[in-house]
């Protein structure tokens, strides 16, 4: 029997041949041509440009921290409800979700009402008796913003994850005599691994290219990485170097994305990325 | 000892419940403020909601929202799913290619994806609504994807199998033993679609027609002058609505599980 | 099992028609955006295509319009200027009329993108005030492209309670003890005019040694600068969070409204003046509506109904002149002649100045 089921991905490789690899096409065309049209690889080389790579750096370790923060709050999170019992909790899990059906721009909006110098957070440090923080306009500030925006995308991943762990598993481990602490190094942590790199990815990602955020919490003081697309795009109509600045960050997330199929673990079929 | 370590866990959860409720809570507190200044607290008022219901193009906004990102999400979940389908059979070689083609929508800036497509777009077709579905849907399948496809893996296959060998067909098979497995991982592939592209702001401006609004353009055009408290308790009765549905399938499904352990 | 079995060779067809079923669809849907009609104008009605800025418009005022002259209104609204340049150029839609500012305005102009307007055919232009025709000379010499629809300055928006200084120069932002108390513009020749205008430069000036002077200033001035913003000046001035801003008269006026220890200065270097105005785009297919559209919105009664919504500085004579005392002495939104004297309107700058500006700009915002 031949198996047909290839053919399924059918509609999904028109659809990216149509709807990303063409408009991808486009944004090669341009990073690789000057105005007029004619080949040139100064788009690219454009990143050894301090001012470009400096805001790359900048985008990195942000987005880096981001993640990392994210993890350190999501694991712990996903891991109580993952091991809770009873089939609602796929339900309760949506309430970690909602938040993000709020458009962005008023969450970020709210969240600067609480940052801010005369905010929400300073009024309660006050009335504990507490010196006031400057937490606005900082990378700080950024961070705190980009964790409260991705973390959902953080939280799903896990969860699935480790509610996936054949409960069986763990009480055969737990009769063989394991602690609570070797049940979860040995068995759900290692268990729970592609979980995290899809959360690693969901967060990571979006968040290397975020400028709006930069914008409204950091003050526009920190020139992000996404700041100098946008700036290229929009500002100067420099739609060449736009594309150019882009190609390249999208070198960077696909060597990234190898390093971590490599590293990330050793059953490579279990992620694809 | 079992107490401590539930007691912690329930504190826990409430604590990142806190931190991803509070900007919302404030968002509540500003749908009832009679002053269009957000820090300043000028009185209890329902005007903002009595005013919401007459502006038909709020309304309008909303309505083209949700169309825009049920049917986006819809569509992203059939077409990811049977993509994922259609790879987990595939040449090594083929699926790599295109689980990195997957990965561009989601890699790249905002704003590169929004004026590709529109550029796309400018040359092949004109910008609407249709425009709009198609840059949506291309942004949720990834995400699809991405949730799908470790499920997919994980799915044993030996039930698949022998679904086969008793003469089931593929699709049958496929219904009836593959689907049931990996369908958290659709549900949450529907819901990052959904997610996705309800806050999407920068690709929706540049494929929108003329005239179309989504509750997001709508909210970055008054930017300049002020966001109008109106979306504030449009988001207020929003999110009300999503925990009261929420809510409700809760205790459903709670009082189900409960008879079935009765029966 | 046997049942099974049937059941299983008949879904056996579904096989293969499930991805076709899906194609079709996905098809369908392109298929209908690209026969959506180019302006949905199948049916034969009037479709007239206006692209200006956010919530910039009392929507009353598009309704009596298309009830009055049958014409059926887009309305299409972008965020910055940037933004509806972007998206005009890309060539997808079709404007028929623009509302933009004077420094765009002429960029489309000299790139030959505006078509000139056949005033004669309007019958209000006379209310509006030739004061400020004769400003708009700056960037549309002979008043053939643009309508002014809307005008203001930029300038000191301040804290009585926390400035204890006299504020009237720009100086007053690299005072030291304002440290993380000053806000200033994040667009890049709002940012550039307030040193320049401080040390006397012109601020369409193209000298590079002159700009380059501007962005060391800047770059002085950047510790002390708490955050760059646009829109959220306005909320954040009236919260309290800083003790001044760089920002128009229109948000200093609202702003103003809510809180009164705000105060708003044009610093006496002068400053720009700025101009939103009403212009033909060379897409243009509704040319003789577009003018009817911009007539309209000329009237008395439209005028100042905008007036009332926007509550910027309007060019109709006919509107201002009817204003009560209180408003037309409203120095944030009328300043008076001195100083207006001393306000520069932007010119474009050209493409090799612009790229200079950019660059200037970024190795500010990167330090």
């Amino acid at each position: 029997m031949t198996d047909n089921r290839r053919l399924w991905s059918g509609p999904y490789i028109i659809w990216s041949a149509g709807f990303i690899l063409l408009p991808l096409l486009m944004v090669i065309y341009y990073g690789m041509t000057n105005g007029d049209g004619s080949f040139t690889w100064d788009n690219l080389a454009a990143f050894a440009d301090p001012i470009h790579y400096r805001a790359f750096i900048n985008s990195v370790v942000i987005a880096f921290g981001s993640t990392l923060f994210c993890l350190l709050l999501a694991y712990p999170l996903a891991l109580i409800l993952g091991r809770r019992k009873g089939k609602n909790t796929d339900i309760l899990i949506m309430i970690f979700i909602i938040p993000m059906w709020i458009n962005f721009l008023l969450r970020i909006l709210a969240l600067q009402m609480i940052l801010s110098n005369t905010g929400i957070l300073n009024a309660l440090l006050e009335f504990l008796g507490l010196a006031p923080v400057h937490l606005m306009y900082s990378r700080t500030a950024i961070m705190i913003g980009m964790v409260y925006d991705y973390l959902p995308f953080m939280i799903l991943p896990i969860y699935n994850a480790i509610r996936k762990i054949d409960q069986d598993v763990i009480e055969a481990a737990g009769d063989l005599g394991a602690d609570g602490l070797t049940i979860l190094t040995r068995i759900i942590l290692p268990l729970s691994v592609p979980g995290v790199i899809s959360g690693i990815i969901m967060v990571f990602i979006p968040s290397i290219s975020e400028f709006v955020v930069a914008d409204i919490l950091g003050g526009s003081k920190i020139l992000l990485y996404g700041n100098v697309i946008d700036q290229e795009f929009n500002l100067s109509s420099n739609w060449n170097l736009g594309s150019g600045l882009s190609i390249v960050l999208m070198l960077f997330i696909f060597a990234s994305m190898a390093i971590m199929n490599k590293t990330g673990s050793g059953e490579e079929d279990m992620v694809s990325w | 000892m079992v107490n401590i370590k539930k007691l912690s866990g329930r504190l826990y959860i409430v604590l990142i419940l806190l931190i991803l409720y509070a900007p919302l809570a404030i968002l509540i507190i500003c749908s009832f403020n009679n002053s269009k200044a957000r820090n300043i607290w000028g009185g209890f008022t329902l005007h903002w909601y009595a005013d919401l219901v007459h502006n038909q193009e709020v309304l309008e906004a909303l309505r083209t929202s949700l169309l825009l990102t049920v049917s986006a999400a819809l569509i992203a979940v059939v077409l990811g799913t049977l993509a994922c389908v259609g790879m987990s059979v595939m040449g090594k070689k083929l699926r790599a290619v295109l689980i990195n083609i997957t990965n561009i929508p989601m890699l790249n800036a905002d704003i590169v994806t929004g004026v590709a497509i529109m550029l796309l777009f400018a040359h092949f077709l004109t910008l609407g609504f249709g425009s709009m579905l198609i840059a949506h849907v291309t942004l949720g399948v990834p995400y699809v994807i991405i949730n799908v496809m470790p499920r997919l893996r994980d799915a044993s296959k030996g039930v698949y199998e022998a679904a086969l060998d008793l003469g089931a067909s593929q699709t049958y098979a496929f219904f009836k033993v593959v689907l049931p497995e990996i369908f958290p991982g659709i549900i949450a592939g529907f819901l990052f679609a959904f997610t996705v592209s309800m806050d999407d702001f920068v690709v929706t401006y540049f494929t929108k027609g003329p005239g179309i609004n989504t509750i997001s353009t709508m909210l970055y055009q008054q930017l300049r002058r002020g966001i109008n408290p109106q979306m504030y308790a449009l988001s207020t009765l929003f999110l009300i609505s999503i925990l009261l549905i929420l809510g409700m399938v809760y205790r459903f499904s709670e009082i189900n599980t409960s008879k079935r352990e009765d029966n | 099992m046997r049942q099974t079995s049937v059941a299983a060779r008949q879904t056996g067809k579904v096989n293969m028609i499930l991805p076709l079923i899906i194609l079709a669809v996905c098809s369908g849907i392109i298929f209908l955006s690209g026969c959506h009609g180019r302006d949905g104008e199948a049916d034969g009605r009037q479709d007239l295509i206006v692209f200006n800025y956010g919530d910039y418009i009392d929507r009353e005022t598009i309704e009596m319009f298309e009830k009055e002259t049958g014409i059926h209104v887009r309305y299409e609204e972008y965020l910055t200027p940037e933004d509806m340049y972007t998206k005009y150029s890309s060539g997808v839609i079709d404007y028929d009329l623009i509302c933009s500012s004077d420094y765009m305005i002429q960029k489309m102009m000299l790139e030959g993108h505006l078509l000139p307007l056949d005033q004669s055919r309007m019958t209000s232009y006379g209310n509006i005030d030739p004061r400020y025709l004769e400003l708009c000379r700056a960037f549309d010499p002979e008043n053939k492209y643009a309508v002014p629809y809307l005008w203001g300055t930029l300038g000191i928006l301040y804290n009585n309670k926390m400035v204890t200084d006299q504020v009237d120069s720009w100086e007053i932002l690299w005072n030291p003890r304002y440290k993380n108390q000053i806000i200033m513009q994040n667009s890049m020749r709002d940012a550039f005019l307030v040193p320049l205008k401080w040390k006397g430069c012109s601020v369409n000036t193209r000298n590079k040694r002159e700009l380059k002077e501007a962005q060391k200033l800047l770059m002085d001035q950047k510790p002390l600068v708490e955050a760059y913003l646009v829109d959220e000046i306005r909320d954040a001035m009236i919260a309290g969070d800083a003790a001044m801003a760089v920002t128009y008269s229109g948000d200093a006026t609202e702003a103003m409204d809510a809180n009164e220890d705000l105060s708003y200065v044009v610093p006496k270097e002068g400053s720009n003046v700025w101009f939103d105005c009403w212009a033909v785009p060379d897409c243009c297919r509704h040319k003789k509506e577009a003018e009817q559209f911009i007539d309209f919105m000329n009237r008395k009664e439209t005028a100042e109904m905008n007036f009332d919504y926007i509550y910027y500085g309007t060019p109709n004579k006919a509107v201002y002149e009817d204003l009560d005392e209180e408003t037309r002495s409203d120095e944030t939104i009328f300043p008076p002649e001195e100083i207006l004297s001393q306000c520069e309107v932007y010119e474009y700058l050209g493409t090799e100045t612009d790229r200079y500006y950019t660059r200037l700009w970024k190795e500010l915002k990167a330090k």
